[in-house]
């Protein structure tokens, strides 16, 4: 941890920061009613322009997240219902030669699926320690503006799982895709705490740093495959 | 980073007559640029949010100290710390301890100008700490031992061939030696190789951020790679290192902003990963860092806030404006000298250094408003350069010629008549001298200027006669 004299620095220095700004603002303090509109703004939602073309309705607006993902480079299936995650799941490894080993995060939601009809599929619960190729997660909602998906950490949904497997598979529910960001904020604040971590992720991981021309694969997942099932109404 | 803007002049002859720095600066018209061009109609709101997004930096600006103490105090809720830095040596300062704290041997890095700025790479070196660059650029730039020369793109400026001949070096002894290195994804996947172990033997990982949310205390950061979370992720401590005006009051303005952002970068809807950190590993995560550290520096930017260039703090560092300036195009980043190239740089360069060593920067323009037109935030780029250019001149910086050209001009432009009289003569004259050849390949004081090419000589009389010869209208 720090030393007490680094300590006393860094308040000295804080102080001298919040001097300089003051001065810069030609203020020494914030008056109470600035204060409380500024209290009021950081509390009070307001949203910026929302881009039209997600004022859809729900079988439109799941349309325009599937084409939107895909158009980021994301491939999906969708399918009837759960039942028929694991047959979708099982396809997509033997597409690409994957083996059978599974890395799933130890969401409870996840154990709905009736993993257990398909006996050849090995999965483990848990964090990715690097040395897995396939990792599944399911998602907090999915945002049709742009085909992202936003994953929330917690004790059953670890990041890793997100960046280390070169495949990372979502299994999403139709009934979870939501038209902005914003939507996605308001369900979050609604549905409790910020945790550690949203990751906001649209498509696999890609680099255009050599000679600008884009290649899938950079650091993280070379593949980012969705499982949607069409539970909406 | 050590500057070497005052030599601009100097490095801009280097930068003409390389030709795998030209070749490689060819392509950004058709990369970047026709990017943003097909991304901007695929939004009609994309105008509308710029206007958003420049109104929400302005209120940031007008509100700095309210934003700042409550970005603080929500990160302290969440468990960070949070570390203020008056200078790039507070900073640096500040990283160490808390490297030094856990032994740190190697710490990785996503893309950061900040720690650019601060130079933290050489002096973790000094300090033996190895830090290691993760962005794929960046990696490439730091094997090659050169600063990046794009605020986004750090490698922009190497042809493929440039980049084998780093990791033929670098990574000798880690790969058979009759590998083929030719193709872009033989690279990628060589360095993917590398860095993955890389990444989970780090100490410490430090990032940058795009972003610091107020209403949260969320940092965010912004890539395509993955890098910056695996680099943020893995290691016990995660610092997160940003300057002041980056905070944003709340996640919607932070959508609003992140919005603009990518389309005016890369022409994408969306970048593929966005991630927001609010504080280290809670209680029952099976992963993320132990310690969250921000390190927020000021170095300049307090000042700035109440001074003439005020509406640069807005930037949010896309790059568009160099993108899109025919100067960056023909001379690339790293004629500019210092961390930030193109016409950001011409601004904060001088701003940050001092007129002394970026003067040359903001006359590296031709005005041509280019990079005004693409600025998400609208930041008044070319009345910027003006301020400084004038700035040079009122504080006697530019050389004599110069001032005195410039002196005689307005001695002439405030007197028509003679004026009129005075190019009549010279164009006489030069007519007359430059009768046999039709042209001049070297003229007293154009130099500079007839080095390069031939001045036709003149047909006798001057614009403003042959236009009012026309009847003064275009026909
Ligand atoms: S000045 Fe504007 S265009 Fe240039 S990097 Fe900053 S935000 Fe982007």
């Amino acid at each position: 941890m720090v030393g007490a004299r680094r300590a006393a620095a860094m308040s000295a220095a804080r102080d001298a920061i919040f001097g300089r700004v003051r001065t810069s603002l030609g203020r020494t303090v914030i008056n109470t009613e600035d204060r409380a509109v500024l209290e009021a703004r950081l509390t009070g939602r307001k949203r910026g322009p929302i881009p039209a073309r997600t004022a859809l309705d729900t079988h439109p607006l799941i349309d325009l997240f599937v084409d939107m993902a895909a158009a980021a480079d994301s491939t999906i299936e969708r399918v009837a219902d759960g039942g028929a995650v694991p047959a979708a799941l099982s396809d997509f490894l033997a597409r690409y030669n994957l083996g059978s080993d599974i890395r799933m995060a130890p969401d409870p939601w996840l154990d709905t699926i009736p993993w257990a009809g398909r006996p050849t599929l090995t999965i483990t619960r848990g964090a990715s320690d690097g040395s897995d190729d396939v990792g599944v997660t399911a998602a907090f909602a999915a945002i049709a503006e742009t085909g992202t998906l936003m994953l929330l950490s917690g004790p059953d949904s670890p990041t890793t799982l997100n960046f280390l497997p070169d495949n990372h598979i979502v299994v999403l529910r139709a009934s979870q895709v939501m038209a902005a960001y914003e939507d996605g904020w308001d369900a979050l604040r609604d549905s409790g705490a910020m945790p550690r971590t949203v990751n906001f992720i649209t498509g696999p991981s890609r680099t255009g740093d050599i000679e600008q021309k884009i290649l899938l694969g950079a650091h993280g997942p070379r593949r980012l495959h969705i499982i949607l099932i069409e539970d909406a109404r | 980073m050590e500057s070497t803007s005052r030599n601009f002049n100097a490095n801009v002859r280097a930068a003409l007559a390389n030709d795998a720095l030209q070749s490689a600066l060819g392509k950004i018209e058709s990369g970047f640029v026709a990017n943003r061009a097909n991304a901007a109609p695929r939004l009609p709101e994309f105008d509308a949010l710029r206007d958003q997004a420049r109104d929400i930096k302005d209120h940031i600006l007008d509100n700095l100290d309210f934003y700042l103490e409550a970005f603080e105090a929500r990160v302290l809720e969440s468990g960070g710390q949070v570390h203020w830095a008056s200078s790039a040596a507070d900073a640096r300062a500040a990283i160490l301890d808390i490297c030094r704290s856990v032994d740190a041997r190697t710490v990785t890095k996503g893309k950061s100008m900040i720690a650019e700025e601060i130079g933290l790479n050489d002096f973790l070196e000094e300090n033996g700490i190895e830090p290691v660059e993760t962005d794929l650029g960046e990696y490439i730039i730091q094997l090659r031992k050169e600063p990046p020369s794009h605020i986004i793109a750090p490698a922009i400026h190497l042809v493929k061939e440039q980049i084998e001949e780093a990791f033929r070096g670098a990574h000798e002894g880690m790969f058979d030696s009759g590998r083929s290195l030719e193709e872009p994804r033989a690279l990628l996947e060589e360095a993917r190789a590398v860095l993955r172990q890389r990444f989970l033997d780090a100490d410490v990982g430090i990032t940058g951020a795009n972003f610091l949310i107020a209403a949260t205390g969320s940092t965010v950061i912004v890539t395509n790679e993955g890098n910056g979370d695996l680099t943020q992720t893995l290691p016990k401590i995660h610092i997160v290192i940003a300057s002041l005006e980056k905070v944003v009051p709340t996640l919607e303005d932070t959508s609003t902003l992140l919005r603009v952002l990518a389309r005016s970068a890369t022409g994408q809807e969306f970048t593929s990963y966005t991630t927001f950190s609010n504080g280290p590993r809670r209680n029952g995560d099976p992963d993320g860092p132990e310690q969250f550290h921000v390190v927020l520096l000021d170095n300049g930017r307090s000042e700035m806030l109440g001074g003439p260039v005020r509406d640069v703090l807005r930037c949010i560092r896309c790059g568009a404006c160099m993108n899109h300036c025919p100067v960056y195009g023909a001379v690339g980043g790293h004629s500019y000298g210092w961390v930030y190239p193109g016409p950001i740089g011409a601004v904060l360069t001088p701003t940050l250094l001092g007129l002394d060593e970026g003067r040359h920067l903001p006359n590296a323009s031709t005005f041509c408003g280019r990079c005004e037109s693409v600025c998400p935030v609208r930041i008044p780029l070319l009345s910027l350069m003006r301020h400084h250019r004038e700035q040079a001149f009122e504080d006697k910086l530019s050389p004599a010629a110069e001032r005195t050209g410039l002196g005689v001009w307005a001695f002439f432009a405030r007197h028509p008549a003679l004026y009129r009289f005075a190019t009549g003569l010279a164009m006489r004259a030069l007519a007359w001298a430059g009768r046999k050849q039709g042209r001049f390949s070297t003229l007293p004081f154009a130099g500079g200027w007839t080095a390069h090419r031939d001045l036709p000589a003149p047909q006798g009389d001057t614009f403003q006669r042959q236009w009012s010869a026309r009847g003064g209208r275009r026909r």
